[in-house]
């Protein structure tokens, strides 16, 4: 696509905070050091599942070098939780811990190391209850509740929808297939520890800096939680070391450290260790999952059926939009004119599940691919052309109400099967190499926030003062994505000046206006519309001041290179600093601000909420992968991605997200899971939780399409997580293609590899996977007519639009 | 206990008073204040917290400070001379292979140790040399990319010095190695 008529715009520039990055510079949260500042660490419970029969502080609080010690006691008795209707989580628990790991006490001291002999020094006993470690154990114990909210015993949460008769849709089929995945559950193992530090000033006001990826929750969250007007505190987000979803809760330490720091009349910081980050987790939901497909011969999909159980562990946190997000999605890639989704998400002793890249949809798609890949086995087709012919028409909806603008799967798939040389390949390779594809589809931002409101869900200010600088103000986060050089380009694409010319200001509840936070990847487009709208109103304003003093009209002006000039007689003009004066001379302070909130398209039945997005990116795969078969390893060699961008408004930025993806996507189908063992997690260390390294990581190959999407600023898409999804089942079906063993759960470890290469040499059933189901009832599902194929709205209600 | 101890980081000889088992790590950032270098799992996994010993990798969350005194210790911090960044730095920033930015001071530390000691490695030997430092954004593409523009360009470096040194700086000569002749 053509960046000729932008000056910004689809350059591979460097990042803003390129610089302070590579010189060590950045300030991340634990990198703060305040005048007077204590140390805080948490004790933790060591048991699953208990009550606190006793709890008392006083040896602690004795120890020299101690300055506050609190229990659940010294904050308001109330629970939180990051939804809504999941209100289930106390930051220091009072009756009753619910995992390993659950924070009971907090100290503040003068150093770490007498902070944490301190907690050695609290006294708790515990009451055992059974610890409930599955999905199986804690439907069979209705009697040992975990929590005594939800949809039934020891149930969070149960959906049941229906879009159009799926038995009649089977009944029109060629082939009916049946399958059954699981995908283990894995964490987000961000780089940088969660850390916090609180402030709680003399004036009575509280300043949390802290390593989240949601500043705008916390600040809503900590006004309930610690009882305070929410206008008396401040959280500002420091640059975040990685964040993947594991940053977007109020943790324990960032309510404990606001506490002590209250109590201790000083700043307190609080960082996590590695192992408290593991406990820590709201990483990916393990998810076992059946569907049931009906085709017709050139493997057009009649209906499907599709229903996830999710081991939640011991809190809500996300779970609720989790459940239906293992469901939402299927919908968007391939046309499926009946679709029906049962959801069910139970709570277990162990930490808990949340959101992790991709949120709830890597594990269907991990599931919606395999089971394409062997219904194309048994049509006798091949499995791109299969994929390719019913791919969803641009402009329409899907059976479940939601809208898809443009998509640019075709192309992708057509991108990726020649850059492989995938027809030369499949099926064609030496005995234990193999080549796999798959596709899939990710929302660009959620369409509806987290609580219900009628605001923006993205602000911009941007105020150009008279030295020709400009300032761009707004809640977004950066976690290393690059939100923050986004909000730059965008700005001087349209104000004709340097990235360079301006700064961000972002993530500070005081400062800047509310951006819902670095989740959903919603971002670039939600803060970058904000800020094209706020930039354009500046741009008004000054074209209106210049315009009057070189005598023309406003509409005769163009802003680029650093200048504001007339477009047919481009010497007549004045410096951007110039027109700034002039500007200001006219109108007063130049400080203007934009607004975002997506279009108004949720499906008008309960749980729509859970998918609608402005647009949507799509993705396709080819991975090519080495088998050894004596033990069983998996060695990808080679990946291909083509990516549906919208538009890519800074190439090296995407791809690097891209890639980020499918590393990602690599570690979870071969080696990570977050699993344990009696209550306790298995590998809480980065040695042994396993992660690819720069040895494991293949050669990766990213091809950016363009659809230019009339939702996106400058036609942009998502690219941050959506590349993540193909990634798993193109390698689980590149295994196949090399070996003819099906491992239909995470990890494709080498254990599995060789259990099924044994069961085909006994000549059973080369298949490794879940072999039975939980025991659970469904809800009758809510009845929905389908919608698939309808056209898309022609005019979407968007909110702040003008 | 705590000990008077003088280390040499960066080139700058500095005085520490700090209990024994302090870690090099937390010596760096607590009292010497240069939080550059990163905690990642003070267990030796990770490699954010390395930094060069006499030129060689050390995971400075295992070492004492100790045991480093009349070493040249060097952070990310020491990798820039004045405002003129180390080729590695260039590069990095330039091709997009920090994304958080956690694992990069670490990264270019491990970095710098092998272009020490091979000028143009390979791809793989690049790999090998990074297999120690952990990084979750970037699927190391990028980073390898930037360590092998960083040796090009340090290589190209070198040839234009050798050449200048032959040629008496001239003109016509840096012309040809840089082939802009």
């Amino acid at each position: 696509m053509s960046t000729k008529r932008f000056s910004v715009i689809g350059k591979g520039l460097p990042k803003i905070d390129s610089w302070s990055k590579v010189t060590g510079a950045t300030q991340y949260a634990d990198d703060l050091f305040l005048p007077r500042m204590a140390y805080g660490k948490l004790l933790r419970s060591p048991h699953p599942h208990a009550l606190i029969t006793r709890l008392d502080t006083s040896r602690a609080k004795a120890l020299p070098g101690v300055f506050a010690v609190i229990t659940g006691h010294d904050l308001p008795r109330l629970k939180f939780g990051i939804m809504p209707v999941s209100q289930d989580e106390e930051a220091l628990c009072v009756e009753k811990v619910r995992m390993v790991g659950d924070a009971v006490a907090a100290v503040a001291a003068v150093d770490e190391e007498t902070a944490e002999r301190a907690t050695l020094l609290i006294d708790v006993e515990y009451e055992l209850l059974p610890p409930l470690m599955s999905i199986e154990d804690s439907l069979a114990h209705p009697e040992a509740r975990i929590h005594e909210y939800g949809d039934g015993p020891n149930v969070h949460k149960a959906v049941s929808l229906q879009f159009g008769d799926v038995e009649e849709a089977f009944r029109q089929a060629d082939l009916v297939r049946e399958d059954v995945f699981f995908f283990e559950g894995n964490t987000h193992l961000p780089m940088e520890e969660h850390a916090a530090v609180a402030h709680f000033g003399p004036d009575g006001k509280l300043t949390l800096w802290s390593s989240t990826q949601t500043p705008h929750y916390v600040h809503r969250l900590l006004g309930k939680i610690l009882d305070l007007p929410q206008a008396h505190i401040r959280v500002i987000a420091t640059p975040v070391g990685g964040g993947f979803g594991g940053k977007l809760d109020a943790f324990a330490h960032e309510i404990a450290a606001c506490r002590l720091s209250q109590l201790a009349g000083r700043p307190v910081k609080i960082a996590l260790t590695r192992e408290e980050v593991f406990y820590t987790h709201r990483g990916r939901h393990p998810v076992l999952m059946w569907m049931k497909t009906g085709f017709k011969k050139d493997g057009a999909i009649t209906g499907m059926h599709f229903r996830s159980w999710l081991d939640g562990g011991a809190y809500g946190s996300y779970g609720v939009a989790s459940t239906f997000y293992t469901g939402a999605l299927q919908t968007v890639t391939y046309k499926i004119p009946v679709y029906k989704f049962e959801g069910v998400r139970v709570f277990t002793n162990k930490p808990p599940c949340g959101p992790k890249r991709g949120h709830g949809t890597p594990q269907p798609r991990f599931a919606v691919e395999c089971h394409l890949d062997k219904a194309a086995e048994q049509l006798g087709l091949d499995p791109v052309e299969m994929r390719r012919r019913h791919l969803t028409e641009p402009f329409t909806k899907t059976a479940n109400h939601l809208t898809v603008t443009t998509t640019g799967l075709a192309e992708c798939i057509d991108r990726v099967v020649e850059a492989s040389g995938w027809h030369e390949k499949r099926g064609k390779l030496p005995r234990g190499k193999g080549i796999g594809i798959a596709c899939s589809a990710y929302m660009t931002g959620a369409g509806l926030a987290i609580y219900w409101n009628d605001m923006p869900h993205s602000g911009v200010v941007v105020r150009a003062d008279r030295s020709g600088g400009v300032s761009v103000l707004c809640g977004a986060t950066d976690i290393g994505q690059g939100s923050d050089s986004i909000l730059a380009y965008v700005v001087a694409e349209v104000l004709g000046i340097e990235p360079k010319d301006i700064r961000v200001h972002p993530a500070d509840t005081d400062l800047t206006p509310v951006d819902l936070g670095s989740y959903s990847s919603r971002v670039t487009l939600m803060a970058g519309n904000a800020a094209i709208q706020a930039a354009q109103r500046l741009r008004a304003r000054i074209f209106e001041a210049v315009a009057k003093k070189l005598e023309v009209t406003p509409g005769d002006l163009e802003a680029r290179d650093r200048r504001v000039f007339v477009k047919d007689d481009a010497e007549r003009g004045v410096a951007f600093a110039e027109a700034v004066v002039l500007a200001e001379s006219m109108h007063g302070v130049l400080a203007v601000p934009g607004s975002y909130a997506p279009p108004k398209r949720a499906g008008k039945y309960k749980g729509g909420g859970v998918g609608p997005s402005p647009c949507y990116s799509f993705s396709a795969c080819v991975v090519e992968v080495d088998v050894d078969e004596e033990t069983g390893q998996v060695r990808p060699t080679e990946v291909w991605v083509a990516h549906d961008v919208g538009r890519a408004l800074n190439p090296l930025l995407v791809e690097g997200q891209v890639e980020g993806s499918i590393y990602m996507g690599l570690g979870e189908v071969l080696m990570e899971e977050q699993v344990f063992r009696k209550g306790v997690h298995k590998i809480p260390s980065m040695l042994e939780y396993k992660s690819p390294t720069a040895l494991e990581t293949p050669e990766i190959h990213t091809i950016l399409v363009e659809t230019d999407d009339p939702e996106g600023p400058f036609g942009a898409k998502e690219a941050g997580q959506g590349p993540l999804l193909p990634v798993i089942p193109a390698v689980a079906n590149a295994v196949y293609d090399a070996v003819g063993v099906r491992v239909d759960e995470t990890p494709i470890s080498p254990d599995k590899v060789v259990r099924g290469l044994e069961l085909k040499r006994q000549g059973k059933p080369a298949r490794v996977g879940p072999e039975k189901l939980p025991l659970f009832t469904f809800p009758a599902p809510r009845a929905i007519d389908s919608a698939f194929g309808l056209p898309a709205d022609a005019i979407a209600e968007r909110p702040f639009a003008s | 206990m705590k000990a008077q101890m003088t280390l040499t980081v960066n080139g700058e000889e500095r005085d520490v008073f700090a209990a024994v088992h302090k870690t090099l790590l937390e010596v760096l950032r607590e009292d010497l204040g240069l939080t550059g270098t990163k905690h990642g799992c003070e267990l030796g996994e990770c490699g954010a917290c390395t930094v060069l010993v006499d030129g060689e990798p050390v995971l400075s969350c295992l070492a004492l400070p100790v045991e480093c005194q009349g070493r040249e210790i060097t952070t990310v911090e020491g990798l820039a001379q004045g405002e003129r960044l180390h080729p590695l730095q260039q590069a990095f920033a330039e091709l997009g292979a920090a994304q958080c930015g956690y694992c990069t001071p670490g990264m270019l530390l491990s970095a710098r140790a092998l272009l020490e000691a091979t000028p143009m490695p390979t791809r793989d030997e690049v790999r090998q040399a990074l297999a120690g430092n952990l990084c979750r954004c970037t699927g190391y593409t990028k980073i390898l990319d930037a360590v092998e523009l960083a040796a090009l360009r340090l290589h190209r470096a070198g040839q234009i010095e050798r050449s200048q040194a032959r040629a008496g700086d001239s003109p016509g000569a840096r012309a040809m190695v840089t082939g802009r002749a």
